[in-house]
């Protein structure tokens, strides 16, 4: 009992001492903003005809769907009974915000991701059916469904259909991740959560993040490939990056002022929390290093003019910037909101494990993971163009 | 405002409120459902409790009381019913000074040194067994419901340990169970007053500051005590159709 | 591939994988909720009798007056006679359920009268309290005090 209570700081009701919620549902929000953020930046391309960044559509694509399928994890591993969580889709509580994440995550995967995935790649998946042999023959024979029919006509049908699920894709990232903040924001026992800006913030944040991710992840395969960038494209996703992250910052300071001004009996006790167990991650990290210095950066690049090898470590070093900074606010709103008491008379603090099945280590898998699950997908799927290998040939 | 038309208000408001409660019990019952235990029908039932903090004197044998019969998990400060002690400046009902040295299980230390000017009480606290509870309406699977009569209750064999209910309670009245890893709270004693018992807090309370009661027994002496006098929900702000009514509740208790 | 599915077969596929996801997960659905669940609300019923289910510990004064007629004489007319016997005595089931096997055991006083007697400014007002250390030469409260009738006549 001493122990638990040796980093709380005045009152709090006996059973808050405890956190709930630790890093892996820091994760949770994290990764599924990077999946809606990369899959706005791929309707771009398709809906609205952005051709300079079609370079990068498919890879938005398949870095969603990476993120994706790793989203639910990290949800999966902090339950007390993983076991149970079949119960979401058994008897899912219709009042409950979190019972509709399993529909919505299905829906989002199997109606948007994977559907418009397939009818993009079927051309590649039944060409190289056709090329290779063996094992991998089967595979994406499975893929295509056995079905390898490609004249023109039903290419055609292809893209009106995928046309049709990007345009039904852009209100299902919207919700996907809007929801997300609604499971925050709605909470109203928690002041800190409480708002209902809270979905807009995350929203934003999340086409940031994902904006952002995809970005470092052309860099990164085309320098991987010993490939040039294609700057025009670099330029354009950096450009939406700065408007996406200039509508951010306005929102999140929107929310700060709101709660100054307005100062409500919880505003005591935030205010102290921010200035001290949040003040690093809050204001140094989340405020100054991972917004207000990589809106600079990119700001910067939109007035002066630059040698292209600037630019691009300018938009590197911004990119990465910017994840931090959307990792930050995830965190400060995770454990943030669980640093202080309801009574508003206490405060408590974070404890992170290391090797715990919620500690810090699964936390760091979970992050590697989707970007092995991104590497298999561009392996399999293959967004850019490749050679055609002569038959026999293994890659 | 003249002192009659007063209570009058005040009267009529607290009628009002028990009514609420009334009229949502009274839709479970017209909507026919068949009851499962014998000598006992959920539906002529709906209980609340309430506090006086006029008599408490901070004994604790609440909490151990429940500690017992509910099996209460001792480490590392876990509570289904707890008691905090208050400390405040008269003029100052914003700053009180509140501490709960093991949830009053072990007593209270005696302190040597009393500022006169100072006010002191108690407040025990439990589930406020909330008619439109925010943790039931966040549960994503069902676990956790307030059953026909009014009682906060968790299925623990369906939680799933997501914890979203012990963010959303207002309270601080849910924990997770170390021995189960599901939520665990109060559930008023449902094991004793559906045999027609006392809650094992209200049982061993030996000034009577803990009272349960059932708002739909028009015999019930908590009708005459609302009536009587001037009660207040905690946090009513919230909204949450809380239950548990405090006599002489203080304007700093949080 | 003939007539109007000629283009089409693939997606004819796709939908009918998706059917079946959908089927599947409906008979799963059927099959695997609990019996009774949505019976009172979104909940399973059961859960009100396993509520039910959990044993007693406290008896409850009831059950102690039953046999105990002579505690409940002394305590007529006490200032102590409001208070329910298992809040000194501690839970009694057992007892209540095997009188002659399993006897309670006598509270201790000093611990006992002193945690609600002690002098302090939390305890209400008009509360009998006494400064412990100075109101006896720590003798037992009960040399001088009847628990049940704790007034000296």
């Amino acid at each position: 009992m001493e122990s638990v209570l040796q980093s709380v700081q005045g009152f709090m009701y006996p059973n808050e001492v405890e956190l709930q919620w630790g890093i892996l549902i820091v994760l949770y929000p994290f990764t599924t903003g990077l999946v809606a953020g990369a899959f706005i930046l791929a309707s771009l391309e398709r809906v609205f005809n952005v051709e300079a960044v079609k370079p990068t559509y498919r890879l938005a694509l398949l870095t969603a769907l990476a993120f994706l399928l790793v989203a639910p994890l990290p949800l999966q591993l902090h339950l007390g009974h993983p076991e149970r969580s079949l119960e979401m889709y058994l008897t899912p509580h219709t009042e409950s915000a979190m019972a509709m994440f399993g529909f919505v995550y299905l829906w989002y995967l199997m109606v948007v991701l994977v559907l418009e995935i397939w009818l993009d790649y079927r051309k590649d998946i039944v060409l190289m059916w056709r090329d290779s042999s063996g094992p991998t023959r089967w595979l994406y024979g499975a893929m295509a469904l056995w079905s390898d029919n490609i004249s023109p006509a039903s290419l055609a049908l292809d893209d009106r259909i995928g046309r049709a699920l990007t345009v039904i894709g852009i209100p299902s990232a919207f919700l996907l991740h809007g929801y997300v903040g609604f499971i925050f924001g709605s909470v109203k026992a928690n002041p800190w959560w409480s708002t209902p800006l809270m979905p807009i913030v995350f929203l934003f944040s999340a086409i940031v993040s994902g904006i952002a991710a995809v970005m470092l992840v052309y860099m990164v395969t085309a320098w991987w490939r010993e490939r040039a960038f294609d700057m025009g494209c670099l330029d354009t996703v950096a450009r939406y990056l700065f408007y996406a992250f200039l509508i951010d910052f306005s929102l999140e300071m929107l929310d700060l002022i709101h709660r100054i001004y307005e100062a409500d009996e919880s505003f005591r006790a935030l205010d102290f929390m921010v200035h001290t167990r949040l003040y690093t991650s809050q204001v140094l990290v989340q405020i100054l290093a991972g917004t207000i210095v990589p809106l600079g950066m990119l700001g910067l690049t939109q007035l002066v003019q630059m040698s292209e090898k600037a630019r691009r470590r300018i938009y590197a070093m911004a990119g990465v910037l910017t994840l931090i900074g959307v990792f930050a606010m995830r965190w400060n709103v995770v454990i943030g909101g669980q640093l202080f008491s309801k009574s508003f008379l206490g405060y408590t603090s974070y404890k992170m494990n290391f090797a715990t099945r919620e500690g810090l280590l699964p936390a760091i898998l979970l992050l590697i993971l989707p970007f092995v699950i991104l590497a298999v997908l561009i392996r399999l799927l293959p967004p850019w163009k490749v050679q055609r290998r002569g038959a026999g040939v293994s890659g | 405002m003249n002192p009659d038309r007063r209570a009058f208000l005040q009267k009529t408001g607290k009628l009002l409120v028990l009514s609420a409660s009334a009229s949502v019990a009274w839709e479970a019952i017209v909507a026919g459902r068949p009851e499962t235990a014998e000598n006992y029908k959920m539906s002529d039932h709906w209980w609340g409790m309430v506090i006086d903090i006029d008599v408490c004197i901070g004994c604790g044998n609440c909490v151990r009381a429940c500690k017992v019969e509910n099996d209460v998990p001792r480490e590392p400060l876990f509570f289904r019913t707890w008691v905090e002690r208050y400390q405040v400046t008269p003029d100052d009902l914003e700053h009180p000074t509140v501490d709960s040295p093991n949830g009053g299980y072990d007593g209270f230390p005696v302190q040597d040194k009393v500022d006169e000017k100072v006010k002191h009480f108690y407040v025990p606290k439990l589930c406020n067994h909330c008619h439109q509870s925010p943790c039931v309406q966040v549960c994503p699977v069902g676990a956790t419901f307030v059953s026909p009569d009014g009682v906060v209750l968790v299925d623990k064999t369906y939680c799933l340990g997501c914890r979203y209910c012990v963010q959303a309670c207002p309270y601080g009245c849910r924990f997770i169970d170390p021995r189960t890893q599901t939520v665990d709270k109060c559930t008023l004693c449902y094991h004793r007053i559906t045999k027609g018992l006392t809650t094992a807090c209200c049982e061993t309370c030996p000034t009577g500051a803990r009272q349960l009661g059932d708002l739909k027994n028009p015999k019930d002496p908590i009708h005459e005590f609302l009536r009587d006098h001037h009660v207040l929900v905690l946090k009513p702000q919230m909204a949450t159709g809380a239950k548990v009514y405090y006599n002489g509740l203080d304007g700093s208790v949080r | 591939m003939s007539g109007w599915l000629k283009d089409k077969g693939h997606l004819a596929r796709m939908a009918g994988l998706f059917a079946f996801g959908i089927t599947a997960f409906l008979v799963f659905r059927w099959v695997m909720v609990p019996p009774g669940f949505g019976l009172y609300g979104h909940y399973r019923a059961g859960a009100l009798d396993d509520a039910r289910a959990r044993p007693l510990q406290y008896a409850g004064r009831a059950e102690c007056e039953g046999c105990h007629t002579d505690i409940v004489e002394a305590r007529q007319g006490s200032r102590h006679a409001r208070i329910g016997c298992e809040a000194c005595h501690g839970p009694l089931i057992k007892h209540a359920q095997a009188p002659t096997e399993i006897k309670p055991t006598r509270p201790d006083g000093r611990v006992l009268c002193v945690r609600c007697h002690e002098t302090n400014p939390w305890k209400p007002k008009g509360f009998p309290q006494v400064k412990v250390a100075d109101h006896s030469d720590n003798g037992p409260c009960t040399a001088c005090h009847k628990a049940h009738a704790p007034k000296i006549s």
